[in-house]
């Protein structure tokens, strides 16, 4: 199986499925002509027929060119909406919240919405607090939207073709830390990861982390860390698709390990992981050891100091400790 | 490591208890397991148990006070060991539940905030110690105390689970984790060791007894020749005893209220009589001759009337099994006797047997030996009589039963002693359940 970048996986989803539906076009600044602000559209330009505008540059204009993909949706047509980073979404908040999600409800089921909206999530490197943002939990809330988070170059490419195939208006999250980050992508046309399944990334016994995007890798790091301290076996969840949730996966989990962690980058107040928790105390409390532990990204605007940012990240050595904690291991 | 002698919640009713005698001085030595003092219950009065070995350091509750079940009524510890904190952790832990008790909206409010001082100067932050959060009708759970020093007893939920379903009481578990909860390995551990009590439908788990051959005193022949000579060859003697039976049908009721089974007077009396037997082993044996054989378990007749007359099915190890497993066994067993189904060695070799005619009436009555057990019990009805309790007139459920007693292998005072301690069992049904 070959191994390739995040950043390849999502450019091979590109590319197959704007080969296999003609309706299928991508949209955003730079995208075109410059490759991408992260190269993800790496060579599409060149790789369709220009005078059919598969591959279009947009002008800085968020609210203008997202509301130009909902109107194609409805009529018709199959976009993929890049914006920059999640960051400048907010810009065309209204219509992602407003036009995208609502539209198949308000009009009796008249239009579909088969739209996608894609970017980098979270923070990378010093770029200060307005462009280290995780939108999750934001979008999470809005009943009309999906949203999925992959971890995994496969899992990228899987889901980015889901949610092109999708009817409704989906929302993939991606990383700009993730993108250069490597894995086996099965060499096949058409991998597919259903949207709304979370999956298992480590099998363990003593305590389950439920994890997404970038946070996957650090909990995997964490499972070894505790592993090698403590010899406790750590289970990673997956969740992969943050709308809708897939609980039975995670509760499966935590009535085998009796532990649960919930970890996220973003902020803690009524965040993706405070939804899970509600889950896993509902449908799990008398498979519980320990009050399920969360882990977050600080409750601070994200710093652009170097050394502060790191504090502010939610790293593995904060879910070693959390670990420990569900796990009754006092010597931290 | 010091450790706490809690008053146990041994029954299921129980919300405090008087600490009637201490078994022990300061600076006593005890091992685990150890009775450390008496208590009385509102059912019974029954021993508290060391958790943990060492020296008596300190007796807090004094002889006749009584305080909460999880109360701490005591220090068990190294000898010189240095336990002022667990001290004045104990102390804070009482004026915790004192305050809690006394019920203003202040001092409910100042058991709060020292809750969140505990809280903050502990492992765990308040903030995040939303899974203990009690509601304001809970206010003790507020003084943040350990575990059992506000009457509460902390355990995970799985702990729970786990704990019902293997029939163990959690209150003779020591918690490891924050405020002394019981946790999932806790009870992992407990039931490795086996701290496991019998609930009343669990098994009661292997038999104490052995089988052994006691040789014959002098005295002993002459006994039983000179009374076989004037009764024989089995020579009869009776003792009668008169039972309050209100607890046991109390119990009786109590548990059919909460299990699928019910629970019958007549499985009360085997399990009372196994009970009996396994402390007085010397019952339960038999005339061999050239010595008397003390029986390796307890193999109950239970008499039963047939159409043509009578034949007595054998509860097997009747001293290993729980009372919902004898009750269970018998039903069978009595059920298959009136269908005349029982194959002989179903019938044969009881080391002890009982008949009861109180259904059908009868006061009270001997029954006649089946040889070579040593003893056989007749039971007459439950009654409601007029008793004199304390020099007061007082309508209670009696029942009266006559022990046959072989003179050869038992004599009167063994039987009394015996009859003494059945009776005890269903005065104090407690006593054979735990």
């Amino acid at each position: 199986m070959p191994s390739i970048t995040y950043r390849e996986a999502l450019n091979q989803a590109h590319v197959e499925e704007m080969e296999r539906d003609d309706s299928v076009f991508l949209m955003g600044e730079e995208v075109g002509v410059y490759d991408g602000a992260y190269k993800v559209s790496k060579g599409l330009l060149d790789h369709f027929d220009d005078s059919q505008w598969r591959v279009r540059d947009t002008p800085i204009a968020e609210y203008g060119f997202s509301g130009i993909g909902v109107g194609a949706a409805m009529a018709g047509l199959r976009p993929i909406v890049e914006f920059m980073t999640w960051n400048f979404s907010f810009l065309a908040f209204d219509q992602v919240v407003n036009s995208a999600a609502k539209m198949y409800q308000m009009s009796g089921g008249q239009y579909n919405v088969p739209v996608v909206f894609r970017a980098p999530g979270g923070a990378a490197l010093q770029l200060g607090s307005q462009h280290s943002q995780c939108p999750d939990p934001w979008y999470s809330n809005v009943p009309g939207l999906k949203v999925v988070a992959p971890a995994t170059p496969r899992d990228a490419k899987g889901l980015l073709k889901s949610a092109v195939r999708d009817d409704d208006p989906v929302l993939v999250i991606e990383g700009e830390l993730l993108y250069n980050t490597k894995g086996e992508v099965p060499d096949e046309d058409d991998l597919l990861v259903p949207i709304g399944e979370a999956e298992v990334k480590r099998e363990g016994s003593d305590a389950t982390v439920i994890c997404h995007s970038k946070m996957v890798l650090q909990a995997l790091e964490a499972a070894e860390g505790v592993l090698e301290e403590h010899g406790v076996d750590v289970e990673v969840v997956d969740l992969r698709t943050l709308r809708p949730l897939d609980v039975d996966t995670v509760i499966e989990s935590v009535k085998k390990t009796n532990r649960a962690v919930v970890v996220e980058e973003g902020w803690p107040s009524a965040g993706i992981g405070a939804q899970v928790v509600d889950d896993i105390q509902r449908e799990a409390f008398d498979w519980l050891d320990a009050p399920v532990a969360r882990v977050s990204g600080l409750d601070v605007p994200m710093p652009y100091a170097r050394n502060l940012e790191k504090l502010a990240f939610p790293s593995a050595p904060y879910i070693e400790n959390a670990i420990e904690k569900v796990c009754y291991i006092e010597d931290r | 490591m010091a450790t706490k002698v809690v008053m146990a919640q041994l029954s299921p009713t129980m919300e405090e208890g008087r600490l009637v005698e201490w078994k022990l001085e300061e600076g006593d030595e005890v091992a685990q397991g150890d009775v450390v003092a008496e208590i009385e219950t509102d059912k019974a009065n029954m021993d508290v148990e060391s958790m943990g070995e060492g020296v008596l350091r300190k007796r807090i509750v004094g002889e006749g006070e009584t305080v909460p079940v999880g109360a701490t009524i005591g220090v068990i510890g190294e000898a010189d060991e240095d336990i002022s904190d667990l001290l004045e952790e104990i102390e804070s832990e009482s004026a915790g539940a004192a305050a809690a008790e006394s019920g203003g909206e202040e001092e409910l409010a100042a058991a709060a905030e020292a809750g969140a001082e505990a809280g903050e100067a502990g492992e765990e932050p308040a903030g995040e110690d939303g899974g203990e959060r009690e509601t304001a009708g809970a206010p003790a759970a507020g003084a943040g105390g350990p575990s059992r020093g506000d009457g509460r007893l902390r355990a995970s939920p799985v702990a729970r689970r786990m704990a019902e379903e293997k029939g163990l009481d959690l209150s003779r578990v020591e918690g490891s984790g924050p405020a002394g909860r019981i946790i999932k390995r806790d009870v992992e551990e407990a039931l490795e060791r086996g701290a496991e009590r019998p609930a009343a439908g669990a098994p009661a788990g292997p038999s104490p007894l052995r089988e052994e051959r006691v040789e014959l005193s002098q005295m002993r022949k002459t006994i039983a020749k000179r009374l076989s000579q004037s009764i024989g060859p089995v020579p009869h003697y009776y003792l009668t005893r008169e039972i309050d039976m209100g607890r046991a049908l109390e119990l009786r009721a109590e548990l059919n209220e909460r299990g699928d089974r019910s629970v019958g007077v007549n499985d009360l009396l085997l399990k009372a009589a196994a009970e009996a037997l396994v402390r007085h082993p010397e019952i339960n044996a038999s005339w061999d001759g050239d010595a008397i054989v003390r029986h390796g378990s307890v193999d109950l007749g239970i008499a039963v009337a047939i159409d043509e007359g009578l034949i007595t099915p054998v509860l097997r190890d009747a001293e290993t099994k729980g009372l919902e497993q004898i009750s269970r066994e018998s039903g069978t067993l009595i059920e298959r006797a009136r269908e005349r189904d029982l194959q002989p060695e179903e019938y044969q070799g009881a080391t002890f047997s009982i008949s009861n005619l109180g259904m059908m009436g009868i006061d009270e009555f001997t029954a006649v030996i089946n040889p070579p057990e040593a003893a056989i019990l007749a039971v007459g009805k439950t009654q409601e009589k007029p008793v004199a309790v304390d020099g007061e007139l007082e309508i209670r459920k009696r029942m009266r039963v006559t022990m046959s007693c072989d003179h050869r292998v038992i004599d009167g005072a063994m039987g009394a002693r015996f009859l003494d301690t059945f009776t005890a069992m269903l005065e104090n049904p407690l006593e054979m359940l735990t």
